[in-house]
């Protein structure tokens, strides 16, 4: 009886295995195809959109989950960032494994996490994002200015030459060599956050389909009905909190290894903004949905780079407006079209998309 | 005690500055539930033309004295920053009010990038300096140090908190705007135009903001086209300090955050025993804002709201 059952509900169709296999391959040839038309630069902007999957991913349990929006995301990918540089680097000389930091990190992320959820539980809405907020700018300057009494951080110089991350004693900054050909580390950092990313992704929507994602959706729905339901609200927003930042924590110390340098410029505001607008523009509380926002906001402000100074070469015959600037503004121009034509985001779950109608 | 009085003073400026702008976050956050993240560009823009006109009338050399020049190049862009206010509301959040809460929040993040870079397109990425015409030598006042230009700052930022304070409290309009800020269908339903009242929102705070850019540029001599952001994330942590949503709130909210940040500064260093400097400051007003909130989670004035069943 329970054999036919797991059976029958295990089976998939052949037309959705093919279309897995077909991703997986996608994905694994992907950094070559990139490398091959883009060049280097390319791989590593696709490395930079798995870090910033697994950090929307995270940030998609507090907020798309449980509906408690956080501005401050990004520091607990810095606390993750600075944790690895500090364990493994030149600069106090310890030289610890990645595999034994990254659980660290992601411990130690958890901790702030919490440490920063338990006592703005009672807040609501808009208190707790300036909260948030003013949590992710206290890190950060205390990461800026920490080089005195007792140079723990280095300053806004921050700290450089941290260790790679080594698979089985084998520095993935060397690269990896196939078929007689070279391909410099990023190839190598693209294999290592793939498997990190599914493992997120996977964690994900196993947490979706849970009790206590189920808790985390009735909450954002109506607080009281919830505890009413008998949830214990405040354990389990502490819990978002927590298994949110743990992510950051990890996707941090990945960014540290590959980077080899970490200073406070790269965990401001605008960074928490942004990976809150993947989570938004994707579809909040949609997995796929948050994928691809990630995935769009870390390559359409590359794209622009690229086609921006040679189109007003060829319009213009000269750069008529600084190149950074104008693409930025497309950039904000393509956040709020977006928004204004897709309301629930570009992708967002059957859920949302039912109430986004009633309430019309 | 001298120190003690300059930072007093420094406060008290920086204070009424933060409240004007924190007005407009209020404001807008009282009758839409929205935080208008753009607001702080709004600011900035403000100061940015303000300081471009002042340069042409100088060197117009039209003979008139500073004030009135500083006076006829507000004028000017007051209404530009009115429009800008109404434009934004316009094209970006109306279509969104019945929209998911946080889509407005991005739309407002995107407007902001917008404006910051095409300021930096007009204007450049260097400092613009505020024309030095206006007379910058202290009065010496219980051993501190005050322009005239400053008090001027405190005077009319206190002028203008009374006249918005009438104009919410006394006249039809405000009636009406406070009507929308408690139900706007019911305020709808009582004949009260309610677009029209939330435009004028828009268009009041955004002369707000512009104004207080202004006071920022004059008293530090300067603009940049990024000053907005700062500004603009301390204004709002100044009005929810005080309780958003709550114009009282607003203007004590900005005043407490501008003392905070100033006493922070000047004795941070004595009260940690020299392990933290003035660096700190930042984190020193934050960590008042969190620790406010901890115990008080509706902020100073804001009124506890009745949970929805």
């Amino acid at each position: 009886m329970s054999k036919t059952l797991s059976a029958k509900s295990h089976s998939l169709p052949a037309k959705v295995w093919a279309g897995y296999a077909l991703l997986a391959l996608a994905l694994l040839v992907a950094p070559f195809i990139v490398g091959q038309v883009g060049g280097n630069a390319w791989v590593r902007i696709l490395d930079f959109a798995l870090l910033y999957i697994m950090l929307a991913l995270g940030l998609n349990i507090v907020v798309g989950f449980a509906g408690l929006l956080d501005l401050g995301y990004i520091a607990f990918y810095a606390v993750g960032a600075y944790l690895y540089a500090l364990l493994a680097s030149a600069h106090f000389d310890y030289h610890v494994s990645a595999w034994i930091i990254l659980p660290i990190g992601a411990l130690l992320a958890c901790f702030f996490g919490a440490m920063l959820g338990a006592p703005t539980l009672k807040l609501r809405g808009d208190y707790l994002a300036v909260v948030t907020l003013g949590f992710g700018e206290i890190v950060r300057l205390f990461m800026n200015n920490l080089d005195r009494p007792f140079n723990l951080t280095n300053g806004p110089q921050g700290i450089s030459g941290i260790d790679p991350v080594s698979v089985a004693g084998y520095g993935l900054n060397k690269g990896i060599t196939l078929f007689g050909q070279h391909f410099p580390s990023s190839y190598a950092y693209y294999y290592l956050f793939l498997v990190c990313m599914l493992l997120v992704v996977f964690v994900c929507i196993r947490l979706e389909n849970s009790r206590l994602g189920r808790a985390w959706v009735a909450i954002r729905e109506d607080e009281i009905a919830a505890q009413a339901m008998g949830i214990n609200t405040r354990n389990v927003k502490l819990l978002a909190f927590a298994l949110g930042a743990s992510f950051g924590g990890v996707a941090g110390g990945l960014f540290s290894g590959f980077q080899g340098f970490v200073s406070p410029e790269s965990f401001t505001l605008m960074e928490s903004v942004m990976v809150l607008c993947m989570v938004v523009l994707g579809g909040m509380g949609h997995i796929p949905g948050v994928i691809l926002g990630a995935i769009l906001l870390t390559i359409t402000p590359e794209v622009l780079r690229e086609v921006i100074n040679p189109l007003q070469r060829s319009l213009f015959g000269r750069s008529v407006v600084d190149p950074e600037n104008l693409r930025m503004v497309l950039f904000g121009l393509a956040l709020v079209l977006v928004m204004l034509f897709r309301p629930a985001g570009l992708w967002p779950s059957q859920r949302r998309r039912e109430e986004l109608e009633d309430d019309a | 005690m001298d120190i003690f009085v300059q930072q007093l003073f420094n406060g008290i400026i920086l204070g009424s500055i933060y409240a004007l702008i924190a007005l407009g976050y209020t404001m807008v956050y009282g009758i839409l539930g929205l935080i208008n993240f753009a607001h702080g560009e709004v600011v900035m823009i403000g100061a940015m033309v303000t300081i471009t006109l002042l340069r042409i009338l100088v060197e117009m050399n039209t003979g008139l004295p500073a004030a009135a020049l500083v006076a006829l190049a507000i004028t000017t862009a007051l209404p530009l920053c009115a429009l800008l206010g109404f434009t934004l509301e316009r094209v970006a959040y109306r279509p969104l009010r019945n929209a998911p809460r946080l889509s407005p929040l991005i739309t407002a993040i995107g407007l902001s990038i917008i404006l910051q870079n095409l300021a930096m397109i007009i204007w450049g990425r260097n400092y613009a300096p505020f024309p030095p015409i206006l007379d910058t030598t202290p009065w010496k006042i219980l051993g501190a140090a005050i322009t005239p230009l400053q008090v001027v700052i405190v005077i009319l930022a206190v002028a203008i908190m009374a006249g918005l304070w009438l104009l919410i409290g006394r006249t039809r309009k405000g009636r009406a705007m406070r009507a929308v800020a408690q139900n706007p269908n019911a305020a709808r339903l009582m004949g009260v135009n309610v677009d029209g009242i939330i435009s004028l929102t828009f268009v009041l705070g955004s002369s707000l903001g512009c104004i207080a850019g202004v006071m920022v540029a004059a008293n530090y001599g300067q603009a940049h086209a990024t000053m907005g952001f700062m500004l603009g994330l301390k204004a709002f942590a100044a009005a929810v300090l005080g309780g958003i949503g709550n114009l009282a709130g607003a203007m004590i909210g900005g005043l407490l955050l501008g003392l905070i940040e100033s006493f922070g500064a000047g004795y941070i260093g004595d009260l940690t025993g020299g392990f933290l400097g003035s660096q700190y400051q930042d984190v020193f007003a934050f960590l008042v804002l969190i620790l406010v909130l901890v115990f008080r989670p509706s902020g100073l004035m804001g009124e506890r709201v009745a949970e929805r069943a």
